[in-house]
C-alpha cells in the first residue's frame, strides 16, 4: 500500500512538473519527483545511490534551475509545440504501452541474491571504466557551469567593432 | 497480477519515461525541454536499480545508476548554460524563434 503511494505520488509530481505553467513551480515538482524516485531506490536496496540521488538530483539540479530561471528570466507566453497536445499524450501512452508489453514478461520473481561484494568495491573495482567516465563528465560540467556564468562581453566587444 | 514492489517499480519507470516524452513533445520552451529530459532519466535510473533487484546483482545495478545520475547531472548543467546564453543573445527561450533555417 505504502509502495503503491509513492509510485503515484512520484508520477503526479512527474506530471505536475511537465504541465505546470510557471518554470519555478516546475523546477519543484520536478525536485520532489527527484525525492519519491530516491525514496523507491532505497526500497529497492540501493540507498547508496538513493542518498546520491537525493543530493545530487534533488539537491543541486534544482539550485541549478532556480539559478537558471533567475537569469534567463520566466517566459509568461504558454509556448505550445507544433505537435497538437492530444497528438504528442497519445504518443506517450503509445510508447509506454509499447514498454510494458516488453517489460512485463521479464517481471519474474527476483533472482536469488548471488554473492556480491561491498557497492564500493563493485564501483572501484569492476566498474573502474565507469568512473574515469564520470571524472571525464564531471570536468565537462565544470566547463558548463562556466558557460552558465560567462557574461557576454566577447559579443559586446566585437559589436562595439563593428 | 499482484501489486508487488517490482511490478510497482515498474510502473514507475514506463510512467516516468511516458511522462518524460510527453513533456517533449509539447513544449517550446528550453529550460521545459530539460525539465523533460531530467523526468526521462529519473525513469531510466530508476529503470538500472530494478534490473539489478530482478536479476540479483544490486550492487552492479547501483554502479550503472549512479553513472546514470552523473551523466544526467552533467547533461542539464550544460543544457541549462546552453540555454542562458541563448536568452542572452537572442533575447527568447522558444524553439520556433530560434530557427533561422526555414524559409
Amino acid at each position: 500500500m505504502f509502495d503503491l503511494l509513492i509510485v503515484a505520488a512520484t508520477l503526479l509530481c512527474a506530471l505536475q512538473a511537465i504541465r505546470s505553467p510557471r518554470l519555478l513551480m516546475s523546477a519543484l515538482w520536478l525536485a520532489s519527483a527527484s525525492a519519491l524516485t530516491a525514496l523507491l531506490m532505497y526500497l529497492l536496496g540501493a540507498p547508496e545511490v538513493a542518498v546520491i540521488e537525493l543530493s545530487v538530483g534533488a539537491g543541486l539540479v534544482t539550485v541549478l534551475f532556480v539559478f537558471a530561471i533567475n537569469i534567463a528570466g520566466e517566459e509568461v507566453t504558454d509556448l505550445r509545440a507544433l505537435v497538437p497536445r492530444p497528438l504528442a499524450w497519445l504518443a506517450a501512452l503509445g510508447a509506454m504501452g509499447l514498454g510494458a508489453w516488453m517489460a512485463i514478461p521479464g517481471l519474474r520473481a527476483p533472482a536469488g541474491p548471488f554473492p556480491e561484494p561491498a557497492f564500493a568495491a563493485v564501483l572501484w573495482e569492476q566498474r573502474g571504466l565507469d568512473v574515469l567516465l564520470q571524472v571525464v563528465l564531471i570536468i565537462g560540467g565544470v566547463l558548463g557551469v562556466l558557460g552558465l556564468l560567462a557574461e557576454g562581453r566577447v559579443h559586446a566587444r566585437k559589436e562595439k567593432q563593428s | 497480477m499482484t501489486l508487488s514492489l517490482p511490478a510497482l517499480a515498474a510502473a514507475a519507470v514506463l510512467g516516468l519515461l511516458g511522462i518524460g516524452v510527453a513533456g517533449l513533445l509539447v513544449t517550446r520552451n528550453l529550460i521545459k525541454v530539460v525539465v523533460g529530459i531530467q523526468v526521462m532519466t529519473k525513469g531510466g535510473m530508476l529503470a538500472m536499480v530494478l534490473a539489478g533487484y530482478l536479476s540479483g546483482r544490486v550492487q552492479t545495478g547501483a554502479a550503472l545508476a549512479l553513472t546514470v545520475i552523473v551523466a544526467d547531472t552533467i547533461v542539464s548543467v550544460v543544457a541549462l548554460a546552453f540555454a542562458v546564453q541563448v536568452r542572452r543573445r537572442f533575447g527568447t527561450l522558444d524553439l520556433q524563434a530560434l530557427s533561422t533555417l526555414r524559409r
